[in-house]
Parts: C-alpha cells; structure tokens; sequence
C-alpha cells in the first residue's frame, strides 16, 4: 500500500489549513455562499437534504486497519455512528456539522486520508479493481499506476475548475471489474507483442442523464507518457467542453459533438507539444511506485491439503459451501482466497456499515488478512489474503458479526444510490425499494440458484446507483409529486458493456417487488443449463419480459 | 486607482481596460497605457504595433492560438474571468507561458477569487486586478501561498514532484 512522505504529508496538511482558513472566512461572511460552494466541494463536502454530507477518498479502494478503526471513530464522535461506502469505493458520511469538518479533515489526515477533490468540477478519485495485485486474470497491477495519477491529480492547478466532474477508472486485468467503459477516461492496462506495457485508452464514457459507452482513442500508449498523454485530455477538455449547460459539460458530450476520430486527433496534436516533457515516466519512477505495491508475506502453502480441508468443511455445512461459492474468490497464490463481506443483509441501506462494524472489520483484517482491506464499486468490503485454511473460521466470525450474507453477486446484492431520504436531488426514495426487493427473495437458495444477477437503483437521472448498467436497473421518477419507477433491462457494468432499455411504462412502489418476480420468472422459464441473466436476456431480447409484466399488471 | 497584486507586491494599477466593443460601436482605442480586447487588437494590429502601451486581453472562449507568437511582443496579456467556475483561463495562460515563450505581465481580470490565486499563478499569472474594490489585498495574497510543495510541473517547477524526489 502506498505509504506518505514527508511531501505527502506537507501537502495534505497545507490543504487542512487552506480548508479551515476558507471555512472561518465564510462563516464569518467574507467569503459568499457562491464562493464557498466550489471550495467545499472539493473538500467533499456536498449540502443535502437533511445535513451536509463528506466524502471521503479511499484511493482505488485500499484501506489499512488503522485507517478503518479511524473512520469509525469519526463516524461515533462526529456523526451518527455509521458511514456509508459509496458506489466509487469511497466512505460518505451523511451527518457531519460544517463546523467540524475543517476537525474531521485533520483526522484524516494523520493517518494519510483526505476529502480532496471527492466532489466538484475537477478529476475525483481515481478508481480501479478491488481485486489488484491478486487476482489471477490479472495482466498489470494497476495500483502503481493509479498512485502515479492520483499524485498528478491532486491539486492539479490547472484543472480545478473543469466544465464538470471528471472520473478515471484504471482496469489491469482480463475481466474488467472497474467498469472503465462509463467513465470520463477509462485505462485497461495491456502488454504488447514486445511485452512492453501500456494503456488502451477509452474517452467519454458515463451514466447521469446521458449515458455513453466510452470510444477507444488509443490502442497503446506506452506506460511512460501516460501523464503528459491525460494532460493532453484534460486540456483539450478544459478548453473546448460546454460550459452553457451543465447536463451538457461532462467530456462525453464533446467526445460525441466531436467524433471520437476527431476528439482522438485534438488530443494528438495537443500531446505532441507535452510529449517526452518532464511528466514522462522513466524506468525508475514507475519501479519506485511499484515499490509501494509489494506482496505482503505470503507463506508457502500447500494449497491441495488446504482444498481437500476445505472440501470436508463444505461438505459438512450447506451454508459455508454456499458462502465459499458466492462470497470467496480465487487467489493468485497458492493456498489463499479473496473474502468479500457482504454490506447488504436485509433491511440495512446497501453499504451503510456502523462504527463497531468498521471495528469488528478491522479486526478480521488484522487476524486474516494483513491488516488490510479493499472497498468495492458494488459497496461491499473485501479481505483480499485469507489463507484457505481459515476461511472457515474467517466465516464464523463474519456470520455472528452479520457480514457472511452469501449474496455476492447475486439479485439481492443491490447497487443502491441514497435517494429521497437522504438526496435533495432525489425524484423518489431508492432505499426502501431495494429492501422490498430483498425480503420478496430472502429465500437464499432461490437467489443462489438465480445466480449472477446485478439490480441497480438510482433516485434519479444522476444515476448514483448506476441503473444504467445493472443487469435489471431501476430508476426513481416523479410524476406529478408522486414517485414512481422505472424499469429496465439488460445493462452490463462489465467487458462487454452495454445500457439498459426501458421496460415500459413505471410502476408505483408497491408493485415492484413483483414486478421484479416477474422479470425473474421469464429467466426461470427460458434459461438454458448454462445461461446467467443477462445471456438469456440478450438471447431472447425483451419482448417476453415487457408482455409478461404488462400483461399482469394492466 | 485601483490597487493590484503583482509578484506579491500591492502596487497601484496603470492600466485602462477596454471593453469589448457593441456591434455598431467603432473601436477606438483611448491614449495611454490600454488593456484592448482581442477582436480589437486582431482588427488594429498594424496600427497598435506602432504602440508600447497596448495589451491584449483573451475571453475565456479565445485561444492563446490567437495571438500566438506575436505573444513577446506585447507588455501585457490579461485573461479573462467572466465568473471564477470558468476554469479556461487556467489553461490559456499556461498555454501563453509554455507554448508561445509569453515573459511579460500576464494579469487574471474579471470575475475570479482568492482561493485561486494559487493555482493561477502555478499556470504563470503573475498580475491579479481583481474586478471588485473591496478585495482586502494584502489578505488576498496570502492564498498565493496556500501551497509552498507540489506534485505536478507548473510554470514555476518544470519538474513534477516525483523527479525532484528520487533525485
Ligand atoms: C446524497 C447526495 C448526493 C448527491 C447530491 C449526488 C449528486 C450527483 C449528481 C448531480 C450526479 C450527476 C452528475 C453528472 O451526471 O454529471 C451524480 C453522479 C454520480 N453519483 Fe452522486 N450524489 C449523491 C450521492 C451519491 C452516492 C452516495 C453515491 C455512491 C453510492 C454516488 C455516486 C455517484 C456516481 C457513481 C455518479 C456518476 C454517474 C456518472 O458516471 O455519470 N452519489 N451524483
Ligand atoms: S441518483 Fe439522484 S437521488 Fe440518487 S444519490 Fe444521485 S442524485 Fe441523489
């Protein structure tokens, strides 16, 4: 994991200072509401509905142990004791006073943490796969390289004041669990016939009211100019993105204006000025950030004795063999497993988690798996180096904490956005829709059986929730003061990234945990052995699905 | 006169700025020490150029492409602010720095604020006229120090972050 220097620290300190100096002055009242609003939000702190709300950077997901019982003690002393982790591996908290932020900053701060550029018009976090460094797919480690970026876009002082957000996902393996493809840049790290490597790099992907699918503008750049090569973006971006309508800002609507060709050709001539410029990477500085990304002390296993243990305890207890298939993942070293704990047991907000949660996290991670542990885009936590041999006994302590629901992937697995009971952008509540759902599939066997299921729910066209790409999505809309939603099918987060249709007409709120069932019911009926959703979705398309639902319901 | 901040120092401005003209307004550039819009300054060049006390100031949408390598050869740039979320000024004066060798005053005007000036002068500002009189100044340029260590190159350190550390 990437440890601070003493730059690091200064920096982040000079910025604590920077945030309080500009918090005095506006609730003194010489810096205005207006002022004030682009300055908080890059310290990731956002207004809404019922208090302000703080998010806080967990760079490309990876947080140690100290830096988990930190959070949760912030959550206890600052807020209602719990926290949110959002859909971009972040931590929210939804009750912090503005008073003490500038207090909860330098908190952070001690243990290498910060708010920066979490919100507002400028490059946000920059997000990857919670599986790095171990999954077995996997072709480059990308956590050097996000560091190598994360560094150059912290405060970068050119591009604080963009048209709109701006968010880089980093993808280093086969299987793409970033969802680089719906991002404003999206980097899939590839090596070529020589072995040397570089990036693919895709533009003007996103969700929000105008969902794109991201264009490759590069086949390979070398891994050396990656810096000078984003630069190369950003300004092109800066300078010609629409600044008259902000739902016309993001960069995916140039992209488009432009033609992909003709974006990808600016950005050419742009970087031949910055190419080779004192931003190139040389040899010894990606060795240096690779330095910070070494295996932790693994042993050396013998991995078949550990499997035929493992294959015992399964066969003893239906429900740990259920959890090993849904929540335990393939390592790349031998005798060792990826655990996630899944954050949505019914009835919970999808990713709220407690102060003692955190805690009783952290503790697992210290005993398990190296003190350290990964956020998910899903809004789950995982515990990435858990040797075989424990899983069992990792799972008992993950049960009784209430963090063993083996749901992974799975229907009830939901990607849920705050919506109107914590969102002032809200057009309907999303929460109670997902916990609906949830207890009309509690039966664990059926969701087990179902499979491979994404559900996604946004409040609204924001698309927090990431509706867009969920395997069945479901928006919240208002009609007439009233909220409904809508449904629709067919989305894919993943390598083969696609939008979801629309179903049809929306539904109110108690129609949609059968509405769901129905959806479900037409998988059932038409799926082959091998089939998940989303094969026999783009197999029969959505005619069966659409006359289904309509027809019970008119 | 106005006031001013300039290489960290307050000093009292010089300069008249001219505004864009309406469209049947003729363009007639005033005696003394003037700031004219670009259009102006594209449309009077050869006449201005007989002048040392022209300078040109660019609107978020114009390009440092427009004056280009005829940068040098004027005292003063000024990049405009029409509302401090315009972020395009930050790249046009880095662009007048970096690209086209710009070493004279290059001045933020308009609608910017103070927690800017930090940022702006790592793109090569190096003058603030700040469009309001009730500025406090000197508390102001403090923020020019809101940062003293950097990751990335600006136009004060060529060099990123990550060169000067393993050097
Ligand atoms: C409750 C306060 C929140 C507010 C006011 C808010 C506001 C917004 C807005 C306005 C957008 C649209 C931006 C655009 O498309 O240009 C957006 C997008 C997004 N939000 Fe939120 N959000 C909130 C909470 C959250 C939470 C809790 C999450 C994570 C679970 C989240 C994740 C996202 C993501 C991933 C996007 C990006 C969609 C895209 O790629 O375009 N937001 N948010
Ligand atoms: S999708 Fe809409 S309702 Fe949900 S959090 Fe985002 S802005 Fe709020």
């Amino acid at each position: 994991m990437y440890i601070y220097d003493e730059y690091d620290h200064a920096i982040l300190k000079q910025r604590v200072a920077q945030f309080r100096d500009q918090t005095e002055r506006y609730l003194e009242g010489s810096l205005s509401e207006q002022q004030f609003l682009p300055l908080r939000l890059q310290n990731g702190l956002y207004v809404q509905r019922l208090a302000p709300m703080l998010r806080i950077n967990v760079p490309y997901g990876m947080l140690n142990t100290t830096q988990l019982r930190r959070l949760a003690r912030i959550a206890r002393d600052y807020d209602k004791g719990y926290c949110h982790v959002s859909t971009r591996q972040n931590i929210q908290y939804n009750w912090p006073a503005l008073e003490q932020v500038p207090d909860i900053l330098h908190e952070l701060a001690e243990v290498e943490m910060h708010g920066t550029q979490s919100s507002g018009n400028c490059i946000r976090n920059i997000t990857s796969d919670q599986f790095a460094g171990i999954a077995p797919d996997e072709i480059v480690d990308p956590r050097p390289y996000c560091e190598i970026i994360r560094q150059w876009s912290s405060f970068h002082p050119e591009f604080a004041f963009l048209p709109r957000k701006f968010k880089i996902a980093i993808s280093g393996s086969e299987s793409d669990r970033a969802a680089i493809a719906v991002h404003d840049i999206g980097l899939q790290l590839v090596k070529n016939d020589a072995g040397e490597i570089g990036f693919k790099v895709l533009v003007g992907g996103g969700l929000g009211r105008t969902p794109v699918i991201g264009s490759v503008i590069r086949e390979f750049l070398p891994e050396a100019h990656i810096l000078t090569y984003l630069e190369a973006i950003l300004r092109v971006y800066n300078l010609h993105g629409r600044r008259d309508n902000k739902y016309k800002a993001r960069i995916k609507i140039l992209v488009r204006a432009m033609k992909p060709e003709v974006f990808a050709e600016e950005v050419e001539k742009e970087w031949a000025h910055l190419k080779d410029a004192p931003s190139t990477l040389r040899a010894e500085d990606i060795t240096r950030a690779k330095g910070f990304f070494t295996e932790p002390a693994y042993e050396a296993l013998d991995d078949s004795a550990a499997q035929t243990q493992l294959d015992n305890e399964k066969a003893d207890n239906i429900a740990f063999s259920k959890w090993l298939e849904r929540n335990v993942r393939a390592h790349r070293v031998p005798g060792y497993a990826a655990v996630t704990l899944s954050l949505k047991p019914t009835g919970i907000a999808p990713g709220d988690i407690t102060d003692t949660q955190l805690e009783t996290i952290a503790e697992l991670a210290d005993q398990y798996s190296f003190s350290e542990v990964r956020t998910t885009h899903e809004q789950n936590i995982v515990l990435a180096d858990v040797k075989k041999s424990e899983l069992f006994a990792l799972w008992q302590a993950a049960k009784s904490a209430g963090f063993a629901t083996p749901n992974i992937g799975t229907l009830t697995d939901i990607i849920c956005c705050p919506g109107g009971d914590f969102c002032s952008l809200a057009n309907a509540k999303s929460i109670p829709i997902a916990e609906a759902i949830q207890r009309q599939f509690s039966d664990l066997d059926y969701v087990y059986d179902l499979g491979e299921l994404d559900l996604n729910i946004s409040g609204c066209m924001n698309a927090c929730g990431h509706h867009h790409v969920g395997h069945i999505g479901v928006l919240g809309v208002d009609k007439k003061g009233e909220e409904f939603y809508q449904v629709m099918l067919g989305g894919n987060a993943g390598n083969n990234a696609s939008l979801a249709k629309v179903l049809g007409p929306a539904f109110d709120a108690e129609q949609m945990p059968a509405v769901v069932q129905n959806v479900v019911n037409v998988y059932l009926e038409n799926r082959t052995e091998e089939e998940l959703f989303i094969d026999t979705y783009n197999r029969i398309g959505i005619s069966p699905f659409k006359e289904r639902v309509y027809a019970k319901a008119s | 006169m106005q006031k001013l901040v300039k290489d960290g120092v307050i000093i009292e401005n010089q300069w008249h700025i001219m505004p864009k003209p309406e469209a049947d307004q003729s363009a007639e550039v005033p005696a003394g020490p003037t700031i004219v819009p670009l259009g102006v300054w594209l449309e009077q060049q050869d006449a201005l150029q007989q002048r040392d006390d022209i300078g040109v100031w660019l609107d978020s949408d114009e390009l440092a492409e427009q004056i280009g390598a005829q940068a040098n050869k004027l005292p003063l740039i000024a990049v405009n602010f029409p509302g401090f979320m315009d972020g395009r000024a930050f790249s046009i004066a880095r662009l007048l720095r970096e690209r086209f060798g710009f070493t004279g005053e290059l001045r933020a005007i308009g609608d910017f604020m103070r927690d800017q000036l930090c940022y702006l002068s790592r793109c090569g500002v190096n003058a603030f006229q700040f469009a309001s009189d009730d500025v406090d100044l000197e508390q102001a340029k403090k923020s020019l120090d809101d940062f003293t260590e950097f990751y990335q190159a600006g136009v004060d350190q060529p060099l990123p972050l990550f060169r000067r550390r393993t050097a």
